[in-house]
């Protein structure tokens, strides 16, 4: 038995926007599975005295000076757009005017 | 049945740093689209965002101000989700160690203060604009706006009322504006408040169903909006309904919210920690650094203003209302006016010629030690309180001196006993009919004869003087 359902996988992958076939959705369902039950074996260790690790790098406060500096020309940050019309990247009409976030 | 409102507000506001939060292109607002662009903010793959120092100083001192703690570690993270606004698919933002959290804001509400729990303020990126006005089925894209710095502010649902909301955004925006962390424009995009709603039996400890009522471009659109989803949700209760949980839009013409989005639908955004950005540590000493610096803030000031210039609450209240206009009467108090006098001459004249002119009292071209000049020429006598107000709409205009435009003008107020009973003599024998009523015991009509001599003086009159020398010459 997975740790993880068929309705798991179908749900992340719409998230992610995917589309899976039957043979997919089974072996993903497998893999991810195994990713679980491998947390599962480090759930085992005590890590009560232990500080959460933020970052994978020890470092901390890099920052940049607040200076406004040279930006792109307008012509080539639109160069490689699929679509756009020298003021703007074009896309497929939104139909839902409210943002994302 | 009775109903109780319990409200929230998620407020975004614009920290107004030069540059965006991760890269160097400019914040400016209005530059054509797609021109304050980089690998950055378009979200290209490979870039490497690096935090702006500026947005870490404002934001804490925002924090401060809003009685927040303030995280010793704190760290960005990614929000997923799939929007044209976002070339990357993921904003960067901050989930569970904001930089700022667990504070509260007093507010005045019908004389009563209430204090409103802050949950959070975090840091993000903005997002890009889309543009929905070009036509033939396609929507555009403007990055300027991708990563411009904002501070999500969260309160607790401590609001209860519409009048509630109106206050903590108003006071909230003065407090921002006094720490020139943000210029709070609603209009340019860099303040926008969503509040979450619900209704619920008095009484009742469990709270109703929430919607979430977004895009309202103004505070007292935040108000009616409130108002009229209360009103709203009660009465889908009443009538047997249930509320749905739901985003709605304002529609500002039909003064209606409309269900915009359905939460059932609405996004996971799978958060997780940003690895290409360091974690952020404000130690205590860079804590101490930014309070310290912190400007006097407005309930301060305001305590203040009655205490040491007497002056009413409403006064003080209205002078504090922004931090250029407390400094214009600090100003002109330390060039030597009367604290009242010169209250009185901002919230009156100066004022009207300030809305007027559609000009803020910092751009004006009185200076606070002009209009202390001019109030001290109607002390000493040289010029009636009346002219003093011609000679304010003179400065006001042309930037001059009050001694100059005096001068050039003759408007030295007359004194000279002589030239003022000649004048007074004159108007006597103009008005035979209200010195009849005078004699005859109607002593109003002093005031109509004191008005003809100052107009005949042509406002140069000293009017206690004339008043002085009317009575003398009409018992005479």
């Amino acid at each position: 038995m997975s740790k993880i359902t068929r309705e798991q996988v179908e749900y992340v992958a719409g998230l992610a926007q995917l589309e899976l076939d039957d043979a997919a959705k089974a072996r993903l369902q497998q893999e991810m599975g195994e990713i679980l039950s491998y947390m599962d074996k480090l759930n085992e260790l005590d890590t009560s005295n232990v500080e959460p690790m933020m970052h994978a790098m020890e470092m901390t406060n890099v920052f940049r000076e607040d200076c406004a500096g040279e930006s792109l020309a307008r012509e080539a940050a639109l160069r490689d757009a699929p679509q756009q019309d020298g003021e703007y990247f074009i896309v497929p009409k939104i139909l839902d005017t409210e943002g994302g976030a | 049945m009775e109903y109780e409102a319990v409200i929230g507000m998620e407020v975004h506001v614009e920290i107004n740093t030069h540059s965006k939060i991760f890269c160097a292109c400019s914040t400016a607002f209005n530059a054509p689209a797609n021109t304050n662009v980089c690998p950055i903010c378009l979200g290209m793959p490979g870039v490497l965002p690096v935090l702006n120092r500026e947005m870490v100083n404002k934001s804490v001192a925002a924090g401060l101000a809003l009685n927040c703690t303030i995280s010793r570690w704190s760290k960005m993270d990614r929000k997923n989700y799939f929007y044209p606004d976002m070339a990357k698919n993921y904003q960067i933002s901050q989930y569970d160690l904001p930089l700022c959290y667990k504070g509260r804001l007093d507010i005045e509400v019908d004389g009563q203060v209430k204090s409103i729990g802050i949950t959070r303020a975090h840091m993000e990126e903005d997002t890009a604009r889309n543009t929905h006005t070009l036509g033939g089925g396609i929507s555009g894209v403007d990055f300027n706006r991708s990563g411009v710095p904002l501070l999500e502010i969260v309160t607790e649902p401590d609001l209860r009322s519409a009048q509630d909301a109106y206050a903590y955004l108003t006071t909230l925006k003065q407090i921002l504006q006094y720490l020139d962390v943000s210029d709070c424009n609603m209009e340019e995009g860099s303040l926008r408040a969503e509040a979450n709603i619900s209704v619920h039996p008095k009484g009742s400890k469990e709270f109703g169903t929430k919607t979430e009522v977004k895009n309202v471009a103004s505070f007292s659109g935040v108000a009616k909006a409130i108002e009229f989803e209360i009103a709203r949700q009660i009465e889908v209760l009443e009538s047997g309904g249930k509320i749905s949980q739901e985003t709605r839009g304002w529609d500002a013409n039909r003064g209606i919210t409309f269900s915009q989005r359905s939460k059932e639908s609405a996004h996971d955004y799978r958060y997780f920690p940003e690895p290409d950005l360091m974690p952020i540590v404000v130690d205590e000493a860079w804590e101490q650094r930014i309070r310290k610096s912190l400007p006097e803030l407005p309930l301060a000031k305001k305590r203040r203003f009655k205490e040491q210039y007497g002056l009413s609450d409403y006064d003080a209240t209205v002078l504090t209302s922004t931090r250029a206009m407390a400094d214009y009467l600090e100003a002109a108090v330390q060039a030597g006016a009367d604290a009242k006098k010169a209250a009185n001459w901002i919230m009156g004249d100066l004022q009207a010629l300030l809305t007027d002119a559609k000009q803020e009292i910092q751009e004006c071209k009185v200076p606070p030690a002009g209009l202390a000049e001019m109030i001290q020429l109607i002390e000493s006598g040289t010029i009636s309180g009346k002219i003093g107000k011609d000679v304010l709409v003179e400065m006001f205009a042309s930037g001059k001196g009050p001694k100059a435009i005096v001068e050039e003008k003759g408007l030295v107020q007359i004194t000279d006993e002589g030239a003022l009973v000649a004048i007074v003599r004159k108007v006597l024998a103009d008005n035979p009919q209200q010195v009849e009523q005078f004699k005859a015991g109607k002593d109003r009509v002093i005031g109509f004869l004191v008005g003809q001599v100052m107009k005949a003086s042509r406002g140069k009159a000293n009017p206690e003087k004339v008043n002085e020398i009317l009575r003398k010459e009409l018992s005479a």
